[in-house]
């Protein structure tokens, strides 16, 4: 069974395998901003995920 | 009747009339398969990955128990549902036709399944529109 966080690493590599493709020319640039996605998703979901924590208490 | 002289000016007419339909051929393929319009231009390694990402989201989808969404509920979030999951093209199908998913959210996890198989055909719709600006030169390569 998936967790939360394990389905959210999924579909930040989906979105991202599918962002660098269309969004590129080069694929060197295309890996680039593959990673860039990425790491945007799930840094930004552990960033969310921590300010919903301190908000609540 | 075609002479030896405009013989080169229709081969290039219909040269330019095939490359016209190829753009909408690609953006169509593209739609109803992940990555067949990538696999049309004879770009394999793009249209691989567009296929396993999106099959992947939609079957992950699929497997958190996310709702397919009918077109006639009446609902206006329904009515949005059903056009995301709509651009994974065939693979609504399939899941219509087969029973797949469920007929309405029962689990927490179902609601992110729900958003999966929805963001797997809005993606779908994003990688038709790709081959489709490669295909019409739009887009360099």
């Amino acid at each position: 069974m998936l967790t939360q966080f394990s389905a959210m690493m999924i579909f930040a590599l989906c979105l991202s395998v599918v962002f660098a493709i269309t969004q590129r020319s080069e694929p060197k640039l295309m890996i680039r901003f593959g990673a860039f996605c990425f790491a945007l998703c799930v840094g930004g979901t552990i960033v969310a995920s921590w300010l919903m924590y301190f908000i609540k208490r | 009747m075609a002479t030896p002289t405009n013989a080169p000016a229709q081969a290039s007419a219909q040269s330019a009339a095939t490359s016209s339909s190829l753009p909408i051929l690609c953006l169509i393929a593209g739609w109803l398969v992940p990555g067949g319009g990538h696999f049309m231009l004879r770009k394999p390694i793009r249209g691989a990955l567009l296929f396993i990402a999106i099959v992947g989201m939609f079957a992950v989808g699929i497997a958190l128990q996310g709702q397919i969404y009918s077109p006639n509920t009446g609902d206006l979030l329904d009515i949005l549902g059903f056009i995301g999951q709509l651009g994974t093209g065939l693979l609504y199908l399939l899941a219509k036709m087969f029973d797949w998913g469920q007929a309405s959210v029962t689990i927490a996890l179902g609601d992110y399944g729900t958003k999966f198989i929805v963001v797997a055909g809005l993606l779908n719709v994003v990688a038709a529109i790709d081959a489709h600006s490669l295909a019409n030169g739009r887009k360099a390569s």
